[in-house]
């Protein structure tokens, strides 16, 4: 009998092209999403050495970091962005990489379109020159960033060189309570294991708590599986990932389709397969979360308060409070409810999908952006923006005050005009509260689409619960 | 790629933990379409006051640390963004070793990329080294890749890991694509292979 496999095993061993003594291997790719950031050297790169795309047609490229949210018919004002998606037309004309431009209404970020037109599928090995590749795990797909060196070299080759990583266990049972989300989950497990807590693991989610989420919910959750260091994040498909693939433009149709899922059906984990390390979490445990410092790893529970350095032993991680606490304008002690926002975003890779529209429209339906608050809904694609136009959303969150946008990274990490001004404070459903992540000297608090809603209607952070 | 095979230099103290590549370079320096010339936003904010004036007391904007080509840090150094120009600003800068006792995957990974070596030693090593570099210029240290060791300013020896594979491309130089493309063969016998046996990933 051959030993029990993992997921993360199974997925691995399909895709080996060679295999040195120390273990090093050269992994096959079998798609490979671009970005207008990351891939300009690349391309270069390709054009100094004369080689080649191998697959083009594996190849999908999307502008979305630098793009404008606002009217798409002007000229892009920032030369420097106007030049990284000229280049990035350019490159794709040259190579003949399959490409969504800036007015298709299939464009949006990267992360957001792959699964949308069925690009991202259970069992594949998917790579982007971008961290949140973690989030095309949610479909059992073994999906991770890059740097430009190995965006040129799987451009030019098709696979990578990797060493395997460790298998890690975040087993999660039980049901989520009234207003907790996908977003409070993955916040729980970076402030339980750490934002190194991962590190040289591919995590992969189970328990009835993931078996019940939708396919946004556990996008959701393995996007931000990066924050906790590890390389990907996966969540083992079924009956709910067929449903949500099943006619999508790139899925596998008629007698492939039944092929194919006779294949995923075999990826799962097999029972009896070893993990290197394993975490429990209680789903009945979580409540609403959201970070009071300048690291995905402070976290706290929305009813909690701001932390004390004097209560931290190790002298590095007090020196490293005390500066997050100054960064962040925070005073010790503080219940976090009594923070006042001056911005909301809601929208990026972990949060833009038709799902968190709703969660937030929910919570904005009737009500209105509090007095001095500036809140912008920023959709993960067009086709998300569409969708939510026709279930209305768009009217909700005009009509509460809150700004409707053209789809792209946007605030998530200020590449494109929407950016904080030095000290604005902003309840942001985005993945990073790195210093200067959404602005220079913005202070950033990340928290689900319903809590950003909130803390746009009262005006501080606020737990969404106390809005029934 | 350049070759790494020994490094005598000045060491950087930077006792921080955690810092993020938007700290090492901050997204609005990464609308370039070059690998060169990043320097100017290598620690940008931790390099400068709010009015954007030099801040004298961040380590690299220091007389004794301006020749740094090694710094020593904090734990989970590189996390965050997959951008490359994290490496690539710190190479700009003359930085080529980092030591600290553990790294993000993705960064870690880019720096062998570019003829960088990232160094992983325990807590206490580091911290020892961490005291050598608050020395100044005249306390270099000296790395050996061939041997994997770091001699330090009292003659003391650390010695270090290093992956095999990632080892001999550094001491080579090699083009890593290169190599690669010499497995022309196996990679379409791969392709071939997995054509029949998953059809609809190639319809």
């Amino acid at each position: 009998m051959t030993k029990p496999r993992t997921l993360f095993d199974k997925i691995w061993d399909a895709h080996i092209v060679d295999r040195q003594a120390d273990g090093t291997c050269v992994i096959y790719i079998d798609r490979h999403l671009v970005h207008e950031v990351t891939s300009p050297q690349a391309f270069e790169g390709l054009r100094m050495t004369g080689r080649k795309v191998r697959r083009p047609e594996a190849t999908i490229a999307v502008p979305d970091h630098n793009v404008p949210t606002t009217d798409r018919s002007k000229p892009i004002a920032e030369p420097e962005s106007r030049l990284q998606l000229e280049t990035l037309a350019k490159n794709v004309a040259e190579f003949g990489v399959t490409y969504y431009d800036i007015n298709d209404i299939r464009q949006g970020i990267v992360h957001i379109i792959g699964p949308e037109q069925g690009h991202t599928q259970p069992g594949m090995t998917i790579v982007c020159g971008d961290s949140h590749t973690a989030t095309h795990g949610a479909f059992g797909s073994l999906a991770f960033g890059i740097g430009t060196s190995e965006v040129e070299h799987v451009l030019a080759t098709q696979t990578l060189i990797q060493q395997p990583a460790k298998n890690m266990l975040i087993q999660i049972d039980g049901e989520l309570g009234p207003g907790v989300t996908a977003k409070d989950i993955i916040l729980a497990v970076i402030g339980k294991i750490g934002t190194a807590g991962g590190t040289g693991h591919v995590v992969e989610f189970a328990g009835s708590t993931i078996r019940g989420l939708s396919m946004e919910g556990r996008m959701t959750v393995c996007n931000m599986t990066i924050e906790a260091g590890a390389r990907a994040g996966l969540v083992a498909p079924d009956e709910t990932t067929f449903e949500y693939m099943k006619g999508r433009p790139h899925a596998p149709k008629g007698a492939g389709w039944e092929q194919a899922v006779k294949f995923w059906k075999t990826l799962p984990s097999d029972p009896g397969a070893q993990y290197d390390k394993t975490v429990v979490l209680d789903a009945s445990e979580i409540v609403p979360h959201v970070t009071w410092g300048t690291s995905p790893e402070d976290v706290l529970p929305i009813t909690g308060k701001v932390p004390n350095p004097a209560d931290i032993q190790d002298e590095q991680k007090r020196a490293g409070m005390t500066r997050s606490l100054q960064y962040m304008g925070l005073t010790a002690g503080t219940p976090l409810t009594e923070v006042p926002v001056q911005r909301v975003f809601i929208g990026s890779c972990t949060n833009g999908r038709i799902e968190d529209l709703r969660a937030a429209a929910a919570v904005a339906k009737g009500r209105k952006v509090a007095a001095g608050v500036n809140a912008m809904v920023v959709p993960g694609s067009g086709l998300v923006k569409h969708q939510a136009e026709e279930e209305g959303l768009d009217q909700i969150f005009l009509a509460a005050g809150f700004e409707w946008r053209e789809p792209g990274c946007s605030m998530c990490l200020a590449m494109n005009p929407d950016k904080l001004e030095p000290g604005e404070r902003c309840a942001s459903t985005s993945n990073r509260n790195f210093e200067g992540r959404q602005g220079k000297g913005g202070r950033t608090h990340l928290v689900s689409p319903a809590m950003a809603a909130a803390a746009a209607v009262t005006g501080r952070l606020t737990d969404v619960r106390d809005l029934a | 790629m350049d070759k790494f095979t020994t490094l005598n230099g000045v060491a950087a103290p930077l006792p921080m933990i955690n810092i993020d590549t938007d700290k090492i370079i901050p997204a609005v320096y990464l609308k370039t379409i070059q690998r060169k010339g990043l320097k100017k936003g290598l620690f940008y904010e931790l390099g400068h006051k709010p009015d954007g004036s030099e801040n004298p007391d961040f380590v690299l904007n220091q007389p004794a640390y301006s020749q740094s080509t090694i710094l020593v840090t904090g734990d989970n150094f590189g996390c965050g963004s997959s951008r490359e120009h994290a490496p690539w600003a710190l190479l700009d800068f003359g930085i080529r070793c980092i030591i600290a006792p553990n790294f993000a995957d993705i960064f870690f990974n880019n720096c062998f990329k570019n003829g960088m070596l990232p160094i992983k030693l325990p807590q206490e090593v580091v911290d020892q080294l961490m005291e050598d570099a608050k020395k100044g210029a005249n306390a270099k240290l000296s790395i050996d890749l061939e041997a994997q060791t770091i001699t330090r300013p009292d003659g003391g020896v650390v010695h270090f890991d290093v992956d095999p594979f990632r080892k001999h491309c550094l001491l080579n130089g090699l083009d890593e694509i290169g190599l690669t493309m010499q497995k022309g063969a196996e990679i379409s016998s791969f392709e071939d292979k997995n054509r029949l046996s998953q059809p609809w990933l190639w319809s």
